[in-house]
């Protein structure tokens, strides 16, 4: 606790990266499910379901490190979001339950097919909507005292969360779309195209709309965009966002396979880092600081030492299971 | 009526954790049982194995999904219902479960996809290797997870600072007191929960087609596991329970139903206990059995309940049911691994009705057994959350309300009550095709179509060599 090292700046970077790469690997294969609801024949939808069929279960543990990465390095902001956020979790976690168990009944329970089909489609866009009013809810701030969360479990429903609610879900369909392009070919690819681009007009509305919304919420947020000089260091960020959704919208007209979904990349990662800004240094956003949530040194010690040794191997494994499964889609890998 | 949140988290854990179990106590047997299948498979060559293991690899795939699932829901828990807990241990207990993660999630589902999907991708070699990593996998998340449940149970390496937990000593907090027991004992108890699903599944082949040669490989296999696993088991127990005795008195004097402490105490068979009253009725008991087997002394002295105060003793009921139920399954089963002995010598293992019959019986009896455990050493140790120093009562999120609460249960209990048995008739469908019709990957069409076999025709060639 009173070391002169702090642990805390290494677990922040690595809290953001893990929360990163969740919302990069579950978005994309979320994005997939909700897409998965407009393909019209049963070949395509088996397609579009085996694109993520290998890896889904590794992308979404990258959410049980997330929360238990906060749970260790942070456990003062678990303690109070997590609750704060009663229904909003619930809600992602029973939606993750269906959409989950949809790969393997969907295939071996046929004559529930159609059920099944719901279950992952309107599974991943509910998750995906609850992720996004976690997010909203997140940024407006909780009702605290001391070190607990005393307000009600629905203080999260506001037009602000459900507006970030319906934006991820525009958010992930992108990624998904962009996925689906990147692995698949023809008539699925030709659909990717055009979802991708409905997706582009209500991710950028969303965001537009956050954006101006955000500083209006919050004066703290306004403060920290519009005082100077922080207003000249911070304008390449909306700029930026701007041109990189030029790019896509043109990147899914062109015949680029990888370059919407390294497009719908760049998008998250301008968003995450305007987020970022918004809020740094606050863990539990205007009221606890990074150092302040902290667990003691010794906790964080404890588990770094692992996690630097263990984070590169499983990014080495993982990839080589992407590796495995690498190039178009085909029909004879999968379920049938 | 006012809607308690402490008692419908309390219901609401014990509900998810409870499906949530059943789950691993499959997995963890079937990922090593499928690595060993894989393994003969690589050294032998022999096809027998690959359909074995093709076959048990359907079931384990469905099983570990919704292991997934409904685990994803188990950490967050700690956050939504028991925030107060996660204040107080995370410095503590949270790096273990992170470290569960860490070390175990990301290995499992890396390594699942090659082995669901792989087989036509990847060398024979790294396809072994993939089942080997998935299995020590299950094996390093049980290590810890139970060892923040037996941290939990006997806390050791800490100390407390402002009403919260602060880590002292590592090596203290993960091996814990009584962790190496309840590692062993878990364990044990999931590999022979799947070692009875496989005999069960065995017998129901057999009992289908008597020349089943996979069957009577699964069967033979398992029941010289078994044959080692069950006596392992009942070893393993004893020293648990008297590690528990030593650690938490309190939990064997509920599940022994034993108020008083006294020398010479009777094994109590059957009694109704009354926490009221701190007493039994309708005693059925066996004298001086009791301390025998908690002492192994006839006349040892063993604590009763009434020598801790009536806030500190747990409800005695639910243990001892709980326990009595988990050693009866306990005894069954090495009454039918014992038989296996008598028949095996006497070459009738394949053929006896009633062995199928009573095999076929004990299929879901691990899962009790496992219940049953789990439940007898976590009622046990209430009123406590972390033994002795956190209560129950005071780990839970301070904003929820009772509506909340009952909102969230009721949810989780109707998805649940359409996911499990879903997937358990899923499951039951993969065993009514049977494994002769497994052929590696995870496809239902049939070897011959339109005319044309979609592989070669070999079924019959590996029928004879397996036998």
């Amino acid at each position: 606790m009173d070391a002169v090292f702090s642990f805390v700046p290494i677990w922040a970077a690595i809290l953001a990266a893990g929360i990163f790469f969740y919302v990069l690997l579950d978005g994309f294969d979320l994005g997939v499910g909700i897409l998965y609801g407009f393909e019209p024949d049963v070949q395509s939808r088996n397609l579009v379901m085996n694109s993520i069929a290998p890896i889904w279960d590794g992308n979404e543990t990258w959410l049980v490190l997330g929360g238990l990465a906060l749970l260790a390095a942070f456990p003062l902001a678990f303690a109070i979001v997590v609750p704060a956020l009663y229904f909003p979790v619930l809600v992602m976690l029973l939606a993750l339950v269906f959409r989950g168990v949809a790969f393997e009944f969907r295939f071996r329970d046929a004559e529930h097919k159609t059920f099944w089909d719901h279950g992952f489609c309107y599974g991943s866009a509910l998750a995906a909507f609850a992720q996004g009013v976690m997010l909203g809810s997140y940024i407006q701030g909780f009702r605290i005292e001391g070190r607990e969360f005393v307000g009600s479990s629905f203080d999260f429903l506001t037009p602000f969360s459900l507006l970030t609610g319906l934006a991820l879900v525009f958010g992930y369909a992108l990624l998904g779309a962009g996925w689906l392009i990147l692995k698949t070919e023809d008539d699925i690819q030709e659909r990717a195209r055009r979802h991708g681009r409905f997706a582009l007009i209500g991710v950028l509305a969303g965001i537009g709309m956050v954006s101006l919304w955000t500083p209006l919420v919050s004066p703290e947020i306004a403060n920290r965009w519009f005082s100077w000089p922080n207003i000249a260091i911070l304008a390449p960020i909306p700029l930026a966002t701007l041109l990189t959704a030029c790019l896509i919208w043109r990147a899914l007209g062109r015949d680029t396979h990888a370059g919407p979904f390294i497009g719908a990349v760049a998008l998250f990662s301008l968003s995450y880092l305007g987020i970022a800004v918004s809020l740094w240094p606050f863990i539990v956003p205007h009221s606890f600081t990074l150092w302040e949530a902290a667990s003691s040194a010794s906790t964080q010690a404890f588990l770094l030492v692992g996690t630097l040794f263990l984070l590169p191997v499983i990014l080495v494994y993982s990839g080589w299971s992407y590796w495995v499964f690498r190039g178009k889609v085909r029909h004879d890998i999968g379920y049938h | 009526m006012e809607l308690d949140p402490l008692f419908l988290s309390r219901l609401q854990f014990a509900w998810l954790i409870a499906w949530h179990i059943l789950m691993p106590a499959l997995t963890v047997g079937l990922a090593s049982f499928i690595a060993l299948m894989e393994g003969l498979y690589f050294f032998t060559g022999r096809e027998i194995y690959f359909r074995i293991s093709a076959f048990w690899i359907k079931i384990f795939s469905v099983a570990f999904g919704i292991g997934v699932v409904s685990g994803i829901i188990m950490p967050f828990q700690f956050g939504t219902n028991w925030s107060r807990y996660s204040d107080v241990t995370a410095n503590v207990l949270a790096p273990l479960f992170a470290y569960e993660g860490l070390t175990a999630f990301f290995l499992e589902a890396a390594f699942l996809g090659v082995l669901l999907f792989g087989r036509k991708l990847v060398p024979a070699w790294a396809h072994f290797f993939a089942a080997l990593m998935v299995a020590l996998g299950t094996l390093l998340s049980s290590f810890w997870i139970l060892a923040a449940n037996s941290w939990m149970q006997t806390p050791a390496g800490y100390r407390v600072v402002d009403g919260r937990f602060f880590p002292t000593d590592w090596l203290a907090i993960v091996f814990n007191p009584s962790f190496p027991y309840r590692f062993a004992h878990t364990v044990v108890g999931f590999y022979i929960t799947t070692g009875f699903v496989v005999v069960a599944v065995a017998a129901y082949l057999l009992r289908r087609q008597a020349a089943n040669a996979e069957a009577r490989t699964m069967m033979s296999v398992t029941l010289w596991l078994l044959t080692l696993l069950v006596p392992s088991q009942i070893l393993l127990g004893d020293l648990h329970g008297l590690n528990t005795l030593e650690h938490q008195p309190a939990k064997v004097a509920a599940m022994e139903a034993n108020w008083e402490t006294i020398s010479g105490m009777p094994l109590v068979l059957f009694t109704l206990p009354d926490d009221a009253t701190a007493s039994n009725r309708f005693t059925v008991e066996v004298p001086k059995l009791g301390s025998l087997i908690l002492t192994h002394s006839l006349d040892g002295t063993v604590k009763g309940l009434k020598d801790f105060p009536a806030d500190q003793r747990p409800p005695v009921a639910l243990p001892f049911f709980a326990f009595r139920a988990m050693v009866g399954i306990g005894i069954l089963m090495l009454v039918v691994v014992a038989s296996s002995w008598w028949l095996r010598w006497r070459g009738r293992l394949f053929d006896s009705p009633n062995f199928l019959r009573a095999c076929l019986f004990m299929g879901p009896m691990g899962f009790l057994a496992v219940l049953a455990g789990w439940t007898t050493t976590e009622v046990g140790r209430q009123p406590w959350v972390v033994y002795g120093l956190l209560r129950t009562a005071d780990a839970v999120s301070p904003s929820l309300t009772g509506e909340d609460v009952l909102i969230s249960l009721v949810f989780y209990m109707a998805t649940y009550l359409v996911i499990f048995p879903a997937g358990a008739w899923v499951m039951l469908r993969v065993v009514r095709k049977g494994p002769q019709s497994a052929d590696g990957e995870d496809e239902d069409e049939p070897l011959v179509e339109g005319g044309r076999p979609s592989q070669p025709v070999t079924v019959e060639l590996h029928r004879q060599g397996g036998a």
